[in-house]
């Protein structure tokens, strides 16, 4: 069932046109699965893709796992025609390639909708989320995060914004105005800030330091490319005991004071203030969510 | 659905099947199945591929499937996709779940 608002750490791309990890990408314990119809399916092959991810949503059963398909880009003239495919087969989110301005999203919806209404499905049910892969669309992030109440988030695409920006990808300095642009447009339409993929899968120590990074920066959660990649990305997310004990604290502290109908919460004769006690109670809830799906996975 | 020409879909990689669909005049369907699971599975393959191109309207066709141990889901897939190329056709009919 698609959920605004849920657990996204690891999102991992599958390519669209390969049935074994088609069958087997839910086993991993990434928090979304996204089924790929674009870069990662040959011109060739896109109908023959549309094909498989349509059945596969349409017949099996990926038990909570949220399931997203990243679409053609609608001025290629195949994004249309996925679209036609997924919203009917109940894909949960739709993904929205190289998005520049708030319009696309705009045209992707009223498509979404139609599609909805003529196939009896309730409308608004099908999600989206917004890739944002240029500087057209970086310096557009705000307008396009708050274009509609479907987004459950946007994303940097980094290869294609790279390029558009006429550098590569190095240590991480040429995508910081991006990502800090991206994730204060999500914080300001209340919606999930989600990071590019690392394309280099055996470097692991790579992998992390930029996982860490954006978790630093307040970013939800990133696709990946590999399930090796999941189980390093959910340790990064997951809160340390030391920080979880000190968040208790703070939730007691506050609790008391609440219990005692005073305004001011004291722990260990420190004030604490509001924003404290709000990442505290966003904390606790990150770990507890992060348990609840361990559990599920098992 | 009417077929024009050869159509051919999916790979021989495992867990896929490929599959080809040419046109014939008459005769119904004629299928030549080769499957890495043929004594477990080779009925139900047969009875997917069968029962998909039924559902396309397709009365005669010569198909041939190499299957390397193929889902259901795929086998549909695959053998849909091969009858529209056959039929030169995107005129697809998806089914809202």
């Amino acid at each position: 069932m698609a959920e605004k608002k849920r657990l996204r750490r690891a999102m991992m791309f599958v390519p669209g046109n390969n049935p074994g990890m088609i069958r087997d990408c839910h086993i991993y314990g990434s928090d979304s699965v996204m089924f790929d119809l674009e870069d990662s399916v040959s011109i060739m092959e896109k109908d023959a893709a549309r094909f498989l991810v349509y059945q596969a949503l349409h017949d099996l059963k990926y038990g909570k796992k949220e399931l997203v398909v990243r679409i053609n880009d609608l001025n290629s003239g195949l994004g249309l025609k996925d679209l036609e495919a997924i919203v009917k087969a109940g894909v949960h989110v739709v993904r929205l390639p190289k998005t520049d301005s708030a319009q696309d999203v705009i045209d992707c919806e009223r498509e979404i909708a139609r599609i909805e209404a003529e196939n009896n499905i309730p409308v608004g049910t099908t999600l989206m989320m917004a890739a944002i892969e240029s500087a057209n669309g970086v310096l557009n992030a705000r307008e396009i995060a708050h274009a509609s109440d479907r987004l459950i988030g946007i994303a940097l695409g980094a290869e294609d914004y790279v390029t558009d920006l006429k550098t590569t990808r190095s240590d991480g300095i040429e995508l910081l105005f991006a990502r800090c642009m991206i994730l204060n447009a999500a914080r300001s339409a209340g919606i999930d800030a989600l990071d590019t993929v690392y394309s280099d899968v055996n470097n692991e120590e790579g992998f992390i330091a930029e996982a860490t990074l954006i978790k630093k920066l307040g970013f939800d959660g990133k696709s990946v490319i590999n399930p090796r990649q999941i189980e390093p990305l959910h340790k990064v997310f997951m809160p340390s005991e030391k920080d979880l004990n000190k968040a208790r604290a703070v939730m007691g502290a506050y609790e008391e004071a609440m219990a005692k109908g005073s305004g001011v919460v004291a722990l260990n004769g420190k004030m604490i203030d509001k924003p404290v006690v709000i990442r505290a109670q966003r904390l606790l809830e990150l770990a507890e969510l992060s348990e609840v799906r361990e559990v599920e996975e098992i | 659905m009417k077929l024009v020409q050869k159509g051919m879909a999916g790979t021989m990689e495992s867990s896929d099947i490929m599959v080809t669909v040419e046109p014939k005049e008459d005769g119904g369907i004629s299928l030549d199945l080769t499957s890495s699971v043929m004594q477990q599975f080779g009925r139900q393959i047969e009875a997917v591929i069968r029962e998909t191109l039924a559902n396309l309207g397709v009365e005669n066709a010569a198909v041939t499937a190499v299957d390397k141990g193929a889902l259901d889901c795929t086998v549909k897939a695959r053998t849909n996709c091969a009858a529209y190329r056959a039929a030169a056709s995107e005129d697809y009919k998806w089914e809202a779940k």
